[in-house]
């Protein structure tokens, strides 16, 4: 055992962290600090930095322009970019679909979609969900039926992240009805500008729109865009799922979420005294530290797994729990900082440039909606209770 | 970083693994808790003899030199058959503390004891009027002609009973809740004026309330700096508490494993209950405490040696406190899962809830470690 960062993890750290301070644009480290909107532009602007640096695609094999980095210096980056205040890299292309392609694309689909992914050419979403297909994916209905060079898909996907501004989706779609719902699966690629796409956003609960439906009618995908086989898609999808977990933890955020909490807890004031002073208060900021500091060493037993190249499966799933749970209690103490001031909301203020008035400050405005926002990480990605059954039977052998 | 046991280390854990499996059923456990001395005197020679007594002794004086991770190691075993020896208070406390504060002699005297198996030690730090604070101390040490004259109460000394030597912190200067004034003295059970009372504990282990009337030591019995014995205590504790969250974490794993056993075999409305999903969650729920509890107890060990103290207390605040809900919430959930005959004394599950229990409560509950942790930020 060696339960130390090394020399050069120690390094490759501060580089990051130097890096950051300096390349990102102070207009977005403003936006996502202060739990303003980020805007699609930001988050190409800060892809194409890291890119230009040769950092576009952390986890990718050098040979496809990745850095070819390990889970460690992975993780490293992500929270250094997480605490620096960068907006996410947009996992949809980058984590999801380009893996998907390196393992089970044609040479021509490689070649035209990963540079594209990485310099952000393309702005991809994911279209797996249906409303009546969620923890049960296999469930869905979509179909694509092949007629000539064409596949012809019609159906709807929901909760679809940022269709509105992406010009691809890769989708799941039933091409053959009569199978098991495993199989007769397909993983299809989308230009989102085909005719019989229609996008309708989703207001969330912040009043935010990041989320859709999309309506699939008679939309036209030409044989070509099919990766993999034909009726194979469910191993793909699969594959999808089981790929990137670093993030699961969410660590980065937490970070970022408790470097805040406790400046705002020390600036908020409760009887004439700082509030990170106030014992009972100061006892709940105490409790989710200890918890993140533990949370942080069981992501680095499962990056020390990854790197002994052993696989990572169930064990992921009790991250994903204790890192949604860690992020909502984070948001939770965040929004009861700002007291009776957490009620009033005003969603204009939430554009960085805003001169809406706010009635207890910009700062403490957005601390509710956070809040509420941060519901849904315990949902998508498989629902904790999901992942509960995992655990259960994979793990216990229940 | 680096998770996975070097060779040494695996062969460390193998050795101490058979030793439970096959010397250490439930059974064997629950006699020798219930004999006279509550342990078994053959297996502290055996302890001796596989190198565990030395395992936190230097090289230089007979021992092994191992570190934080070895003594995880040996832990973890011995948590997963709730070993009843009083290891922890010679082995690793006191073999610690000595290592670290003891003058060359008092090294080479006590440690060469400790190795060989010859001379057991508790550490008798907390009275009755403190709780967990192991800086309120009202034992009196007065400089006399001989050297010390000690007089005072100590409480819940584990490992008390059976020690030969008592490492004693007492007051040399300064008022009864001071850090600074306290200093730590090497007490023979046997000397004139020392007495000791041993208690049976919840979890079948053994602790002594040790009172000192006009207890003589010589001066050469001071550890460590007039004085300044508190932070030696307090680091000495510490890696208790990380050895104590390492023996959590092998009893947690063991009572799930029982725990998940029954689930598979106990058959209720036609099928094994563990089919169902209510229990299915709160059986998922004990692991992901106990996956966290892992994480904290190699975080604790890996702090032992922080150069600054503060990091090292902050990380073994964390652990014990998470560990001590996790072995809570775990012990009672493999009682509720077991139904009825969770509440019997014939199965082991009580008996690892109760271990766990105590361990919350020993060198500083939640509480007390969420106090602690909270003067570590500002």
């Amino acid at each position: 055992m060696y339960l130390r960062e090394n020399p050069e993890e120690i390094a490759f750290r501060t580089e990051v962290r130097n890096f950051v301070q300096c390349e990102l644009p102070t207009d977005i480290r403003d936006r996502v600090l202060n739990f303003l909107r980020v805007e699609r532009e930001d988050y190409v602007r800060w892809q194409r930095i890291l890119h230009a640096k040769s950092w576009g695609a952390p986890a990718w094999p050098q040979a496809y322009g990745g850095t070819g980095w390990n889970a460690t210096w992975r993780t490293i980056f992500e929270e250094e970019c997480f605490t620096g205040g960068a907006p996410r890299q947009i996992p949809f292309g980058l984590s999801m679909c380009a893996p998907v392609l390196m393992a089970f694309g044609t040479d021509a689909q490689k070649a035209r979609y990963l540079p594209r992914i990485i310099s952000m050419a393309d702005w991809w979403c994911q279209g797996y969900s249906e409303p009546g297909a969620g923890s049960d994916l296999a469930a869905l209905k979509t179909r694509a039926e092949r007629r000539g060079d064409y596949y012809v898909v019609s159906g709807q996907k929901t909760w679809t992240t940022y269709a509105h501004w992406a010009n691809m989706m890769f989708l799941l779609a039933r091409t053959d009805s009569e199978a098991k719902p495993q199989a007769g699966i397909s993983f299809l690629l989308l230009d989102m500008k085909t005719p019989g796409v229609t996008v309708r956003p989703i207001t969330t609960l912040d009043q935010g729109h990041d989320i859709n439906e999309v309506f699939l009618d008679e939309v036209k995908v030409p044989v070509e865009n099919l990766v993999g086989e034909e009726n194979k898609g469910w191993a793909i999808a699969k594959y999808l799922l089981g790929h990137e977990r670093t993030n699961i933890a969410g660590i980065g955020m937490c970070r970022r979420l408790m470097r805040r909490l406790k400046e705002i807890a020390r600036s908020e004031q409760k009887r004439g005294r700082p509030l990170i002073e106030d014992p009972y208060f100061r006892q709940r900021i105490t409790k989710l530290d200890m918890d993140l500091m533990c949370h942080e060493w069981s992501l680095m037993r499962l990056i020390s797994l990854e790197s002994g190249n052993k696989a990572i499966g169930p064990e992921a799933s009790v991250l994903k729990i204790r890192g949604s749970e860690i992020q909502q209690h984070l948001t939770e103490l965040l929004m009861e900082c700002a007291g009776p001031y957490a009620v009033p909301f005003v969603p204009a203020a939430l554009e960085l440039d805003s001169t809406a008035a706010t009635a207890g400050g910009k700062l403490l405005n957005p601390l509710a909606a956070q809040y509420f926002d941060m519901h849904k990480i315990s949902i998508y990605g498989g629902a904790n209770e999901i992942q509960k059954n995992i655990i259960a039977k994979a793990i216990i052998g229940l | 970083m680096d998770f996975n046991y070097s060779e040494e280390q695996q062969m460390l854990a193998d050795t101490v693994g058979r030793f439970v499996d096959k010397d250490y059923d439930f059974e064997t456990r629950r006699n020798l808790s219930r004999s006279a001395a509550g342990f078994s005197e053959d297996n502290w020679k055996l302890f001796g003899e596989l190198g565990l007594l030395a395992l936190n002794v230097p090289e230089e004086f007979g021992g092994m030199g191992g570190g934080a991770v070895e003594t995880l190691i040996v832990m973890e075993a011995f948590g997963r058959g709730l070993v009843v020896e009083p290891y922890l208070p010679t082995a690793v406390v006191v073999a610690g503390l000595i290592a670290h504060a003891g003058s060359t002699a008092q090294k080479e005297k006590l440690l060469g004891a400790i190795a060989n198996g010859s001379r057991r030690f508790a550490l008798a730090a907390l009275e009755p009027q403190g709780r967990f604070d192991l800086w309120n101390v009202e034992t009196k040490a007065v400089s006399s002609d001989k050297g010390f004259v000690l007089n005072g109460r100590k409480s819940v000394v584990s490992g008390g009973g059976s020690a030969a030597s008592f490492i004693v912190s007492a007051r040399t200067a300064g008022i009864s809740t001071d850090q600074q004034g306290i200093s730590l003295f090497l007490v023979d059970a046997g000397a004139i004026g020392v007495t000791v009372k041993d208690f049976p504990t919840i979890d079948g282990l053994r602790a002594a309330e040790v009172m000192f009337d006009n207890v003589t030591v010589t001066a050469d019995a001071l550890i460590g700096v007039l004085d300044g014995g508190y932070p030696i205590l307090d680091a000495a504790i510490d890696c208790g508490i990380a050895a104590l969250c390492a023996e959590a974490v092998g009893a947690m794993s063991k009572l799930i494993e029982i725990t998940a056993e029954y689930l598979r075999t106990r058959k209720q409305f036609g099928k094994p209950i563990g089919s169902f999903q209510a229990l299915q969650h709160r059986a998922a729920d004990m692991l992901i405490a106990l996956e966290q509890s892992r994480s904290a107890a190699l975080m604790a060990a890996a702090k032992l040696d922080a150069v600054d103290a503060t990091e090292r207390r902050a990380a073994v605040s964390a652990a014990k406190t998470i560990i001590g809900h996790a072995g809570r919430s775990i012990g009672q959930a493999a009682i509720q899962l077991h139904g009825g005959m969770g509440m019997t004394d014939e199965l082991a599950v009580g008996y690892y809830a109760k271990r766990l229990v105590s361990i919350d409560l020993t060198w500083g509950n939640s509480e007390h470690h969420v106090e602690r942790y909270a003067s570590t930020f500002s």
